[in-house]
This record gives C-alpha cells, structure tokens and sequence, in this order.
C-alpha cells in the first residue's frame, strides 16, 4: 500500500468523527446568527467534548450494565458505518457493511440499545424518551429503506458505493425519481437525527425531549461519547444523502488532486444540508407529536412513489 | 462414519426410544418421585432428539434421501416414508427444538409449582414430538392426516396440562376447535387431489400434475393455504394463537411456536413447489397479500400486550407473515417459469423459518424461566429481573435483538434475504404484480421497526430498572437444565448469523433437492452455485461485519477508558427531582405502547375503562379510587367468529324443530324417504 492509501483510508474511517462536531458548531452558529446573536464558536462542541471527557461519571444504582455498554455501542457503530459509506472518495470505502440493509439495521442495532438504556435508570423521563424514540424510528424506517432502495434498483446493487459509481454516469431526467426519494430521505434524516420538526435536540423541556431524554441520565466520558455519536450520525445522514442523491465530484482514483477535488465538493454538499437544517430549525416549529406519523408516512408515500416510477420507466 | 446414520432405521429406532420414554414414565412414577419421572420421560425425549438430529443432518450432509413403505389392513393408507432434503431440513430444526425443549423440561415442572402430573406429561409430550417427527416424513396423505391428528391431539392435552385454571382449559378447546377447522380444509384438499389422481399417494401427485383440470388446482391450493394457515396462524385464521401459548407449559409453547407452525409451512411449501408445481402467479400474490396482513398486524397485536407470552404468540403470527412473503416471491417467480429467483425466494422462506424456530423457542423458554420464577406473566409485575436472573437477561437479550432483525445475527440475515427476494419480485412486468411487491416491501420495512420497538419494550420492562412487584424483587435464576437449552439456542442465534453465506449456500441445496415437474432434478444447476460459493460471499459476508465491528468497538472502549483513566464514577440514585422513586415512578409496559396504539388506534381499537369510587356515593364528589382498565377490542371475534357462530347456532335452532322427540313423527320421516326414494329409484 502506497502512503496515499494509507493515508486516505486512515483519513476515510477518521473523518466522520473529527468533522462531525464542527457540522454542530455551523448549524448552531447559522440558528444563533438567524436569532440576531453572536453564537458560539463553530468550534464550542470540540470544547464541550473535551469538558465532558474531563468530569467524573455519575451513574444510577437502579442501572445494569446495558446503561454502561449502551453509549460504546451507539458510538461504535457510527464509526463503524461512517468507514463504510463514500465520503470523499470510493475506493477507500468497498466494503461488505455497505450494503444499504446493513447499514440501517446497524442504525436500528444502535438505536435499540440506546433505547433499552434509556429505560435502565427507572426514570419516568428516560422511558417515555425510549417510547417515543421507538415510535419514530419504526415509523421512519420505512421512508429510509425506500428512498435508500430507490438507487438500489437503479443502480442494481445494493452497495453504497456501488451505487454512487453507477448513479454519476446518469443524466437528469434518469434522476428524476432518485430526487423524489430524495425528500423521503431528508425527512427520514430530519426524523433519525432527532432535528425539527420532530424533535428538538436543544431542549431543556422534558415534555419536549425524544432523543435528549434518553440520554438525561448520562455524565462524563459516556454522554461525551453519546453527544458525539449523534453528531456522526447527522454527518452520515448528509454524506449519504449528498453522494448518493447528488453523486457527482466524488474522485475514484488514488490520486491526491483528485481527494482534494472530492472533498472540497463534499464541503460543499455538506454546507448545502447544513444551511437547509438549519434554516429549518430557524423558521418552522416543532411539530406535535401525533402529527410526527403524518410526516413520516408523507416519507413512507413519497418513496413508493419514487419506486413506482422507476421501476415502471 | 456419519453416512451410516442416514437410514431409516435410525429414524425408528429414535422413535422407539421416544415410544419407551414416554410410556416409562407410568412405571418410574410408581417407584420413584416426579422428579426421576421427569428425568426419563423429558430425558429420554432430549435422546430421542439427538438421534433424529444425527439421522436428518446425516442425510443433508450425504445428499441422498430415504424412503420405505409399509401396507397397512387398509387399502388406500399405507405407513410411506420419505424423507427428502426438505423433510431432513424440517426434522433438523423439529429435533433441535425438541431436543433443547426437551432438557428444560427437566427443571420446569419443579420450577413452575408442579402444577401437573410428569408421567402423563411426559407421555403425551412423547406423542407429541412423535407427531411431530412423522409429520415431514409422511409420504401418504392419509397416513398424513393421522400423524397431524396426532401432534394436534396430544398438543391439546398438553396445553391443558394445567387445567385447575379455567381459562387454560377455554383456550384448550378454542384450538382444538380451530385446528380441526384447518383439518378439515387440508382433507378436503386431499380429498380432491386423491379424486383427481386417483390415490392418496404423494409420489402419485407427484407424478400426475399434467393431469389435473385447473378448476381442480384452484380449490386444492385454495383449501390447503387456508386449512395449513390455520395451524400457521394466518390472520384472521390466527385466533387460538395468542390463547393456547401462553396456557400451555413453557417448553410445550416454545415447540409450538418454534416447530409446530412450521409444520404447515413445511406442507404450503410441499404444495406449491413438490406435488403441484407451477401454480399460476396469483397464488404467490395471495401468499403475499396474507403475508404482510399477518406481519404487520401480527407485531402490532404483539405491542398491545401486557402478557408476555401472547406477546410472543403474536410475534409468532408476524414471523409467519414473513416467511409467507418468501414463499409468495417465490411461487410468483416460479409462475413466471424464473427458477433460480424461486429458489432463491424459497431460501429466504427456509433461513427464516429456521432462524425463528431458535429465537422464538429461546424466547419463550425465557419468558417461561422469567413467568415460573416470579409466578406471574404479567409484564406489568416484572423490573429489575436483570439482577437476579443475569443469564437468563442476557440470553433474552439476545433473542430480542435476533428477532429484531439486528446485524449481525441470524434474524437480520435472513430478513435481509427475504427484502432481497421481494426487491427482485418488485422488477417483474405486470403492475399488479409490482404494486404488491412495493406494498409486500413497505409491510416488512414497517414490522422491522415496530418488532424492535415491541422487544425494547420486552426486555426493557421485564429486566431493567426497578422491581415493579415483591414477587420480582425476590425472584431468583432458574436452574441448570434450564439456563443450560437457552444458551445453546443464543449460541447458535450468533453463528447462524455470522456464517450466513455458508447457510445460505447449504439452503440452496436443500432447496434444488425439490425436484421440479419437469422430471429433471434442478440439483445439477444448483452444484454450480453451491460451488461458486463466491457468488454468495460477497452478497452478505456477516462474519467480516462482525469482525470489524467488534474490533471497532474494542478500540474504542479501550481508547476511552485509558482517555478518563483518572476519572471516577459514583454511584447514585437516579435523578429523582427531590421525591422518593418507586416502581410507580418508572414506565409502564402499557404506556410504552401507547404511543404507537394511538397511532394505529384505527386498527387496533384501543378502549379505556375508568372506574370510580366515591367516599360518598350520594354526594359523589370525593373520590376513594380511580380504575383505569386499558384493552383492546378483539375484532376477529366481534365481526367473524360470533356472527359465524350466531349463524352456526340459528340453523342449529332451525334444525331442531325436525327433532320433536314423538316417536310417530320419526316414523313418519322414514316412511316418507322411503317413499321418495322409491320414486327416485323407479323413475
């Protein structure tokens, strides 16, 4: 292996987790700046994990050790993934754990335990948490396996990154369908990331809380590594989102021009969902909770729509 | 040496071994107490088990099957064996379970209050695994239908085991009701099977598919899918399910649900792929229609339970649901004449039927330890039983967690093969097809997330946090034979699904053994990608998922423990804001489903009954207490089964007016049939 493929791959399986605060920090400052207020700085969630990894641990009596394996698992499987999906480049990236199917159901993997570990401190806030967290992961899941199965079938496989490879060779008008399962995904991502409209991932308000419930209980390293696995994976949402449904500037070659050309693209892709998320949490309120199905089944609609049309043309 | 194994003497000498054990227990109880009874009779049935696990593996791994046939004083029943590669497959997981169902039944009695008698247990379970032995290697169709009355007949008396309470003996006889229902759909499919080739012989169906009018077909597919769907637990046929699970004994459920269902789907499968190949497409679609039905409403009915057993009753009925939808692909693949895509469908129905007999039978042996340890199957009562039962916990965290479909355990492979089988369905030609692929697609991405949101609640409520009863607080881990089957069946959850590709490979194998109407055995073409295991490796590699995943995660726990080394961890109470926490503080299992009952409240009609009680009653304005009852309307008995039986009971009425008990009027009756049928006969 030359010392650009080292280089490469090491940079593949590090990146998600080293940029993945530094999408945080921008959607923080966009919202601050939309507030008419300085904000933080696009750097504060670095600070915030370092703080965090810093302080002591306290952890419930009334907890097994699913509370204590919960958060390594959560992390490691978005580590995990992000390794799997192409970033910047697809020849870092052909591995077995990119089949799509795999890679939700590692989400799902990730999602049960947390889950389960929001109910272990017998708090009331942790297990309605766990309850709603549930109820909108099963809902959106639907909506993502079908804007995901939407350039399977395009593309005949069922590899991300066979998928990106065939998809950059089609026109537009073959795109069509891939951008209506296109809106399925943003709003599965919006869902799994727990961002509005769904749920508010900066609340202070139990009766608000879905994701931020769950992990109410935390201190320390462990909610350092949970805060940080939920960045990852709002950064693996965008990357799969951008690649797969916009899959052009993505290099196939070993060749540093070419990285830097694929990730500066990336960049760009990144600040486009970055802003529209943002933008989003700025203008719109949270919606209700019964009116969460709505949303999600409109994802679940949408991307058999998408799926009748491109197995039909 | 293992070659030696594979004849049908080792068969019948294991039944000879089951036969003995079972009606030993009679003798051995006279001597000894019950629990040497249960020794031998549950003992010799874990024996029996390995043998027939040795004879059906010795016959997959030779690759040739066996058959004899013994004529009986009847003229159309005759005592055929065959045991094929399908039948060797169903006796390799029927032999699993009843081995493992076998050894905790050992501890079970004694655990559970030893509420029946071992000696007539023992036998009937012997009857029972007998019945269920013969079921794949019947090569008769009547001879097939006293084996079934068989394994229907003794797995009543064991659900009525515990018959001193009144509800068991209820759900009793609401499934023997139902499947003698199914019993006589399945006759009448033979019936006009054996009147349109003129035996009852299965090698005579076989043989003759060319000559059967497709009016024919159409009924005999038609009353075989309903009559072996009820003993599947299709829905609307579903409704002894949820009753007879939970009132049979722990080990007799776990073989119910993990290996008896799968008798019915051994014999659908028969039907459209072995006798009467070739069925027109729209089969598969009803398959495919009935399959999303049942998952999808099965894993809902299963988020509305508090108990837990009919919670994996219903679970049961969702997991049937997923193999019907391989099986649809898989004949309207066939339909189409696409062979390989059949197989292929065909071995997703297989891995899921296999890999459900493991987890659902683990689950149900937990859920049995967990009922029979804190003497109450109400989930309401559970908390904190990861304390005290830490084996059992971890064990039925992992049949959650296969049953959810995670990755990279067995559940999740073969889901994964059955999505692939329907995305290939979803390309086919005509859009009434494709709509039910996408609908079929849609169906089992929705169960997918409810069965993980159904088993958080599961496991979460019945073993995390704080003992919601007295009764859980002092529970205590159930014994060796009966820790010992969970972890062997939690074992094998993992490497089933680690080594997938080597199973999937195996599977096509078994499956190719199904020889086609054409006369040619589809063997040869399957060699070839059993060979090219390649093909299948890189299609879904578990084991380097697992791997990697398990070195990601050991990396990570060790770089973050050395990062907060010095850091300490106290441990506290949970946040409580300033009360003191009860078990009334923690979530409850109903209103951790509430959310999604509201939700799907149009399906599954949620009711809430509010009870008060007054200090005063005439001034009715301070109240004592508050009763709030939650339930569900059940909607199959409401608008199928009590107008069914309101019908039943009419005629019945009507037909009671000919019964006027005068002797005359009987006598009249005679002298007038006498009289029309000489007008018949003359005319």
């Amino acid at each position: 292996m030359t010392t650009l493929q080292i280089i490469a791959t090491l940079l593949q399986v590090l990146f998600v987790p080293m940029a993945s605060p530094l999408i945080i920090g921008i959607i923080r400052k966009v919202k601050a700046r939309m507030q008419n207020r300085d904000g933080a700085s696009v750097l504060q969630p670095y600070f915030d994990l370092l703080k965090l990894f810093r302080k002591d641990e306290v952890i419930s009596e009334d907890t097994s050790f699913i509370f204590r394996i919960a958060p390594f698992i959560v992390f490691c499987v978005t580590i995990f993934i992000g390794a799997s999906i192409p970033i910047f480049s697809l020849v870092t990236t052909y591995l077995p754990s990119g089949d799509f199917l795999v890679i939700m159901y590692f989400f799902v993997f990730g999602t049960f335990f947390l889950a389960l570990a929001g109910m272990d401190a017998g708090s009331g806030f942790g297990g309605f948490g766990s309850s709603r967290e549930m109820m909108v992961s099963a809902l959106a899941e639907g909506g993502l396996l079908f804007s995901l199965l939407i350039p399977s079938v395009a593309a005949e496989t069922t590899n991300v990154v066979g998928m990106v490879a065939v998809l950059q060779e089609f026109s537009l008008i073959q795109l069509l369908p891939i951008f209506i399962a296109f809106l399925a995904f943003f709003i599965a991502l919006l869902a799994e990331n727990s961002r509005f409209p769904v749920d508010n991932p900066a609340t202070h308000l139990e009766l608000t809380m879905i994701h931020e419930a769950m992990i109410l209980e935390y201190s320390g390293k462990r909610l350092a590594l949970l805060e940080w696995a939920s960045a990852n994976k709002l950064l693996i949402f965008i990357a799969l989102g951008g690649n797969l449904f916009f899959p052009w500037g993505i290099g196939s070659e070993f060749e540093f021009l070419a990285i830097i050309f694929s990730l500066g693209v990336f960049a760009l892709k990144t600040a486009g969902f970055v802003l529209a998320i943002a933008v989003l949490e700025s203008i719109i309120a949270k919606f209700r909770i019964f009116r969460v199905p709505d949303l999600l089944f409109t994802s679940l609609v949408l991307g058999m729509i998408a799926l009748g049309i491109i197995i039909t043309i | 040496m293992i070659e030696s194994f594979a004849t049908i003497d080792t068969f019948f000498f294991a039944f000879g071994v089951l036969l003995l054990g079972g009606f030993s227990g009679f003798l051995v109880s006279r001597i000894a107490n019950q629990k040497i009874t249960d020794m031998a009779t549950q003992g010799s049935a874990f024996i029996a088990s390995l043998l027939v696990m040795l004879f059906s593996g010795s016959i997959l791994y030779q690759g040739t099957g066996v058959a004899q046939s013994f004529e009986s004083a009847f003229p159309m029943l005759s005592f055929s064996f065959r045991i094929d590669g399908l039948s060797a497959f169903f006796l390799l997981i029927i032999s699993a379970v009843g081995a493992m169902a076998s050894l905790y039944g050992i501890g079970y009695r004694k655990q559970s209050g030893g509420h029946y008698r071992s000696e007539s247990f023992g036998f009937f379970f012997a009857i029972f695994l007998a019945g269920l032995f013969l079921v794949p290697a019947a090569n008769n169709a009547l001879f097939f239908l006293v084996v079934w009355e068989i394994m229907s007949l003794a797995s009543y008396f064991l659900v009525v085991s515990e018959y001193h309470e009144a509800k068991n003996v209820r759900a009793g006889f609401l499934y023997l009701l139902m499947t003698h229902f199914g019993t006589v759909l399945i006759a009448l499919s033979f019936l006009l099977a054996q009147r349109a080739t003129g035996s009852f012989d299965f090698d005579m169906w076989r043989a003759s598919l060319g000559s059967i009018d497709a009016a024919t077909l159409r009924w005999i597919y038609g009353l075989a899918i309903f009559g072996f769907g009820t003993k599947a637990g299709i829905i609307p046929l579903h409704i002894w399910l949820p009753e007879a699970h939970p009132a049979a004994p722990s080990h007799v459920s776990a073989l119910m649900s993990g290996v008896m269902l799968k008798t019915a789907v051994f014999m659908i499968i028969r039907f459209f792929f072995d006798f009467f190949p070739g069925a027109p497409m729209e089969w598969g679609l009803v398959l495919l229609v009935l399959g999303s039905i049942s998952a999808v409403l099965g894993v809902l009915y299963a988020l509305s339970e508090s108990d837990v057993k009919r919670m994996l009753a219903y679970s049961s009925i969702e997991n049937i649901g997923i193999i019907f939808l391989g099986i649809g692909s898989a004949v309207v693949a066939l339909g189409y004449g696409m062979e390989k895509f059949a197989f292929f469908g065909l071995a997703a129905a297989l891995y899921h039927t296999m890999n459900h007999a493991m987890f659902k039978s683990l689950l149900f042996l937990g859920a049995g330890s967990v009922a029979s340890a804190t003497g109450t199957r109400d989930i309401e009562r559970y908390g904190g039983l990861i304390r005290v039962m830490p084996y059992t916990a971890v064990f039925f965290l992992l049949g959650s967690m296969a049953i959810s479909a995670l990755p990279p355990l067995n559940g999740f492979a073969s889901e994964w093969l059955t999505f692939q089988s329907l995305f290939i369905g979803a390309s086919s030609p005509s859009i009434l097809v494709k709509s039910v692929f996408i609908g079929s697609i849609a169906a089992l991405a929705l169960t997918g997330g409810l069965v993980a949101a159904c088993f958080v609640k599961a496991f979460g409520i019945t073993f995390l946090a704080r003992p919601r009863s007295d009764a859980s607080r002092d529970a205590k881990e159930v014994s060796f034979f009966m820790l010992v089957p969970m972890g062997i069946l939690a074992f094998s959850l993992i490497l089933f699904g680690v080594f997938s590709t080597t199973v999937i490979a195996a599977l096509v194998g078994v499956v190719g053994s199904i020889a086609p109407a054409t006369g040619e055995p589809l063997r040869f073409i399957f060699w070839e990608f059993i060979e090219k295991r390649a093909i299948f490796s890189t299609v879904l590699p578990l084991e380097w998922v697992a791997i990697g995943f398990a070195a990601v995660l050991a990396s990570v726990v060790a770089i973050a423990q050395w990062f907060a080394r010095k850091r300490s961890i106290a441990i506290v109470r949970t946040w409580d804001c300033g009360e003191n926490l009860t078990s009334r503080t923690e979530i409850t299992g109903a209103s951790f489903s509430r959310a999604l009952m509201t939700i799907f409240q149009g399906v599954l009609r949620p009711t809430k009954q509010t009870d008060v009680e007054y200090h005063d009653e005439a001034l009715r304005y301070f109240i004592k207490s508050r009763t709030v009852t939650t339930d569900r309307v059940d909607v199959y008995q409401d608008y199928l089964y009590r107008p069914a039986q309101s019908v039943l009971r009419w005629f019945g009425d009507k037909a009671k007016l000919v019964q006027t008990g005068n002797i005359n009027t009987y006598l009249l009756y005679i002298f007038m049939t006498l009289i029309a049928l000489l007008i018949v006969a003359t005319k």
